[in-house]
């Protein structure tokens, strides 16, 4: 049982730097699409958009 | 952990966005539609006859409505790879996550970027008065990040001082208040204006808390076949 936590913990600690990106990656992913679906002005985004904007508060017009 | 975070947050983002989307037609679309009738002066509120509170607002429109369904499964998906590596920091911190706190990171989602950006600058029907949409959208991005920061110091801290930091937080950037029109000119009857902010934040409580418990969900069922969760519990 000891040699097997020993035995996890290096690959653990080298997935936890990884799994960092991983994370982060997902989260600007994220942040691009709200973007896009909510904020972004350009017209047809804007149209195409328009009452799920209105729908979930984001700022339109 | 990549893959496995992009397809639980595509999972629940198109299963939440897809209810959220269905309930936003049958309760919000019609009141938008109604607005949008006084917006482009096809009625008028106070004209010289009363007008009716039932006006024909027309079927559902495949275009159009087919966009809004997939706008928000979109959306949603997008709230979903914001939600989901915050869940994962905290399981790993030793949260537990199931479908039950996953409700409660839903419905603090809900708080964070429908709530509390609402709470002053309450969701727009088309037609209402309002300041210019770029000084808006600065205030809206400004508030939901404060509140997400004082969410995350209400729920990993244990310090009063951070939670008193928190209600600063919470508290400024509604008493600096939102960017305001110049007078209130706005073609819409306030009674469906207050209908749509009410069905707004309704419809998008629902959503949120789902979108919560389907991402833990799918955020542990994908763990069962991971090999590192595998590795780990070997």
């Amino acid at each position: 049982m000891i040699q097997n936590s020993t035995a996890v913990t290096s690959p653990v600690a080298a997935t936890r730097s990884t799994s960092l990106i991983a994370l982060a990656l997902s989260a600007v992913l994220g942040l691009g699409v709200v973007f896009s679906v909510g904020l972004a002005q350009a017209n047809a985004l804007h149209d195409a958009a328009h009452d799920v904007r209105h729908a979930n508060g984001f700022p339109c017009h | 952990m990549f893959t496995r975070l992009i397809t639980s947050a595509v999972f629940a983002g198109a299963g939440a966005g897809l209810i959220a989307a269905l309930l936003q037609l049958t309760f919000v679309q019609p009141v938008l539609l109604h607005a949008e009738l006084y917006e482009s002066g096809q009625l008028v509120h106070f004209g010289a006859e009363a007008v009716s509170a039932h006006p024909d607002l027309g079927g559902l429109d495949l275009m159009r409505d087919g966009l809004s369904v997939l706008f928000s499964m979109l959306l949603y998906t997008g709230y979903a790879l914001l939600l989901l590596p915050l869940m994962a920091i905290a399981e790993q911190r030793g949260q537990s996550l199931d479908g039950k706190t996953g409700l409660i990171w839903g419905a603090i989602g809900f708080l964070v970027i429908q709530f509390a950006p609402g709470f002053t600058l309450a969701p727009e029907v088309p037609g209402v008065a309002a300041a210019d949409v770029f000084a808006r959208q600065f205030w809206w991005v400004g508030t939901v990040v404060a509140a997400g920061v004082a969410a995350g110091l209400i729920a990993f801290t244990r310090s009063w001082f951070a939670w008193i930091g928190a209600a600063v937080l919470l508290l400024a950037p509604h008493l600096i208040g939102a960017p305001e029109p110049e007078s209130f000119a706005g073609p819409v009857p306030p009674e469906i204006a207050a209908l749509f902010a009410a069905r707004a934040f309704g419809v998008a409580l629902v959503g949120w808390a789902l979108l919560g418990a389907f991402a833990a969900y799918f955020w542990r069922t994908s763990a069962v076949h991971s090999p590192a969760t595998q590795a780990r519990s070997a």
